[in-house]
């Protein structure tokens, strides 16, 4: 068996005597479309930012494609494919759209640091960007500022950043929160369109969008892994309901 | 350079280069003794005017995000209106000194509600530049009513003097400061940690959505934080007229001072700058007693390192 | 728009326009217009050439500081030093002043940039007063208050020597302005400077990207420190005298005031507010500079409330 392109081993995280990731063993396979759910506080983003190196661990490893990052940089981890996208835009606001994508794939490439030749010569990236955001069908946009899109095409911007990396996996962090439902249709075409080789681990609170994308469900409850399997095994599981599905019914 | 620091003649290295083992073996252990004891009683007296003064800042900094420059602004017109108060209209000490704390607090709101408001969560360099510009007009505005020169602090009777203890004395103004602010340490943090106000202070420098969500009246509480700190300001700028003299430039002078006590203490933390007030009024006068012309690199360099290794200081949060 | 127009548009966006060539024409024509005020005028296309340096920092990169004349004043001491012990050469004491001052960018950036928001402000401004410490403790190399005395610089090339009405400062001035700003054009438009820009607006992303953050700010500071290190070393020469203000807190703030009049992160900001700010000093505070005080302060308060991109930012105003 090929190995995962994502992997955790007792994944450990705590804040004094508060544990944000409790020893946690997670496998995400090639390919994958992995859903992680829980509760508020239950330590989603915690976990995204471990694994992507924005966070130190307290104990445990991190492999990604067989290799042990546990001890690379952040932006090491991106270099070798490792992609994430953040659940309040993060985006370069005052930038245009198709700049920001630019930046990515500038990076991607090596040239972002060059200092001698004009970026405007670099066609080839800023063609790709372009073609990305064709795909995207956010090309009407490329010169706007980022700021002054509606929320919902930022999020898309935002994952178009994330593809302009070629990632291996990408964690998509509540790509839907946030955007009018009028908006979100699009966000969830575009993700199920994502290529087949990317490993793709969505964080969500919108259990449509969770059942409709996944082929696998982890359920995190306070740090540590509640229970895991397909999306009728956890639709059934009554544990998961008392925890999490029951909290809906309040909400 | 700090307060305090004057160069002689033409700034000269100073001849004796001694170290203060050397300076300490070559006298007797009672001497000191008695400069360790001056020295911490002279620092104990600055640690607590800049501590007085800081602590608002600090509060305000973590609370609000907004750096302020011209903090030292409310400090000095503290100073002008207790020394105008008493030498103009014969205001005897007390009253007068509580009544700067007052007026400056009071003056502090318009200011905060007029124009430090459309900054919050703005961009550093404006904050930086529009505090700036207020501590110009600052120099100017003070410059035109009160002339260029220092207004002395002339001690009650009461006060001056010195107090003798037997075993040595003590200067009466100095220990008047040292009780009193002591004094005003304890009330605020009892206060900070006993009511409900100071729960409120609390909770929005550590989450400020969080106390938003939960219905504390944010913009409320900025502002009534911020005259707070102010009127402190003004009450620690009265209070150390001796040791930090009031001057127009006063606010620019000593900015760094400020600066250092609340960044070295944490921002938004009410015993941090203690902590780093003491540091620093040690320091203070440690080296100037022994080693004046390198008491300021000292203390630049362990501030430096300090918020090198701690960059939200001793007790931030990050 | 046809995505063959929106990327040229895109590439084509750092071009150099012909309206660059203004500021040059206006310095060249203020040669021969304004005859008796070419020693103002050095000192004004210097102190350009230091809001720019603080621009590529401030407006490009984000980072506040407050300690911007410590870069300047070194290269001023390092140039006057050399000067009055025989080394006049200017153009070597030129690059004796952007090596030191970038040197010590370059270390106390690599402390300094550790940080962000208070503290890196309170850290320029530690470093900064270090150094100016350091230079009246050696106020037997530096002068100390009185300031470096003796300086003597030798004709450029040669040739040019410092005449008594400014000609030959005032040439030296805007031919070392227009190399140094064709640098920093040349960094601003490239893939390096964009990504500065992507530091500014959103730091945590830039990391999400891959890019090797304190590396980039890191280069930009010492760059950054070389060029205000060159503009300090102008001042001393075509003033023959260097003072320990050239390292004040005063000094890093007015570089602030005069970008920020004329607009930050644009470049041309510097252009626009040394000048107006330095022939408005020249003419109101001999007046009292109490009062000139005051109205630079209010109009600090005024810009940031009114008007915060400075000039260009009203003229972006009016062009939509």
């Amino acid at each position: 068996m090929s190995a995962p392109a994502l992997e955790t081993c007792g994944l450990h995280k705590s804040f004094g005597a508060l544990t944000v990731a409790n020893a946690v063993d997670f496998r995400l396979e090639r390919g994958a479309r992995h859903a992680l759910i829980g509760p508020n506080g239950a330590g989603k983003t915690t976990f995204v930012e471990l694994v992507t190196g924005a966070l130190q661990p307290n104990a445990g490893q991190i492999h990604f494609d067989g290799a042990d990052i546990t001890d690379l940089p952040q932006a090491a981890r991106v270099k070798r494919g490792l992609v994430r996208t953040f659940q309040i835009t993060a985006l370069f606001r005052r930038l245009s759209v198709l700049e920001n994508v630019t930046l990515a794939v500038c990076e991607r490439n090596g040239i972002g640091g060059g200092l001698f030749r004009p970026a405007g010569h670099h066609r080839a990236a800023i063609e790709e960007a372009h073609a990305l955001l064709e795909q995207l069908e956010l090309e009407d946009d490329a010169l706007r500022p980022v700021n002054m899109l509606a929320y919902g095409r930022q999020r898309l911007i935002d994952i178009a950043v994330s593809l302009a990396l070629s990632p291996k996996v990408l964690l998509l962090d509540e790509p839907a929160a946030g955007v009018p439902s009028s908006e979100s249709g699009t966000i969830i075409e575009v993700i199920e369109r994502l290529p087949s080789d990317i490993a793709v681990l969505i964080i969500e609170h919108d259990m449509d969008l969770v059942f409709r994308l996944a082929q696998r469900i982890t359920v995190l409850v306070q740090g540590s892994i509640l229970v895991e399997g397909p999306p009728d095994a956890i639709a059934a599981d009554p544990e998961v309901r008392r925890v999490y599905l029951g909290e809906r019914r309040l909400g | 350079m700090g307060p305090g620091f004057r160069r002689d003649g033409k700034g000269q290295f100073a001849r004796r280069s001694l170290t203060v083992c050397q300076y300490a073996c070559a006298l007797s252990i009672n001497d000191t003794l008695s400069a360790a004891v001056s020295i911490g009683f002279h620092g104990l007296a600055f640690a607590m005017v800049l501590y007085l003064i800081s602590v608002g800042l600090s509060v305000t900094m973590g609370l609000m995000g907004f750096v302020n420059l011209a903090h030292g602004v409310f400090a000095m017109a503290g100073g002008y209106v207790l020394t105008s108060l008493m030498s103009r209209w014969a205001v005897p000490f007390v009253p007068a000194l509580l009544a700067a704390a007052v007026a400056v607090s009071l003056a502090s709101i318009p200011i905060e509600r007029v124009l430090y408001r459309r900054l919050y969560g703005g961009e550093e360099l404006d904050q930086v530049l529009l505090t700036m510009g207020l501590v110009f007009m600052s120099v100017a505005g003070a410059t035109y009513v009160w002339g260029p020169l220092q207004q002395p602090l002339q001690p009650p009777q009461w006060l001056s003097g010195a107090i003798d203890l037997g075993v040595r004395s003590f200067p009466a103004y100095r220990s008047f400061l040292i009780l009193c602010g002591a004094a005003l340490v304890t009330a605020l943090w009892l206060g900070i940690e006993r009511t409900r106000f100071g729960a409120r202070v609390r909770a929005s420098v550590d989450n400020l959505r969080m106390a938003q969500s939960v219905g504390i009246d944010t913009s409320r509480l900025f502002m009534t934080t911020f005259a707070l700190g102010s009127g402190l300001a003004g009450l620690g700028g009265g209070l150390g007229a001796d040791l930090l003299a009031i001057n127009p430039s006063y606010a620019l002078q000593n900015l760094a001072y400020f600066l250092i006590v609340v960044a070295v203490g944490g921002l938004g933390s009410i015993r941090g700058p203690f902590v780093a007030a003491l540091l620093l009024g040690i320091a203070d006068s440690g080296f100037k007693y022994l080693l004046p012309e390198f008491g300021a690199f000292f203390i630049y360099t362990l501030t430096m390192a300090i918020l090198l290794w701690r960059p939200h200081g001793l007790f931030g949060r990050a | 728009m046809t995505p063959g127009r929106a990327v040229e548009a895109f590439a084509r966006r750092h071009r150099y326009h012909p309206l660059e060539a203004l500021p040059w024409l206006a310095s060249i024509a203020a040669y021969f217009v304004f005859p008796e005020y070419l020693a103002l005028g050095a000192q004004i296309l210097a102190t350009i050439l230091f809001a720019l340096s603080a621009d590529l920092v401030l407006g490009y990169a984000g980072i506040v500081t407050l300690g911007h004349a410590a870069f300047f004043g070194t290269g001023a001491y390092i140039a006057g030093i050399l000067a009055a012990h025989g080394g006049g050469e200017p153009i070597t004491g030129l690059l004796a002043g952007a090596t030191a001052a970038a040197l010590l960018g370059f270390l106390s950036g690599l402390v300094v940039l550790r940080t962000t928001g208070l503290a890196l402000l309170m850290q320029t401004l530690v470093v900064a007063t270090l150094v100016a410490e350091g230079a009246n403790k050696a106020s037997f190399i530096t002068g100390g208050d009185d300031g470096l005395q003796g300086m003597e610089v030798w004709p450029i090339f040669g040739w040019f020597r410092f005449d008594l009405f400014g000609r030959t400062s005032y040439a030296y001035c805007l031919a070392v302005l227009f190399l140094c700003w064709l640098a920093a054009r040349q960094i601003v438009g490239s893939p390096f400077g964009r990504s500065l820009t992507g530091i500014r607006e959103n730091v945590r992303r830039m990391h999400a990207i891959g890019a090797p953050v304190a590396r980039r700010r890191l280069t930009i500071y010492t760059i950054s420190a070389a060029l205000a290190g060159i503009s300090g070393a102008l001042i001393a020469q075509t003033t023959q005298f260097v003072s320990l203000s050239f390292l004040s807190l005063e000094r890093s703030g007015t570089v602030l005031i005069m970008l920020i009049i004329g607009g930050v992160g644009r470049l041309y900001g510097a252009f626009i507010g040394v000048p107006l700010y330095m022939i408005a000093q020249n003419r109101f505070s001999e007046f009292d500079p109490v009062y000139w005080y005051f109205w630079i302060g209010l109009l600090m308060v005024l810009v940031v409330v009114f008007a915060r991109g400075g000039v260009l930012g009203i003229f972006d105003r009016f062009r939509r």
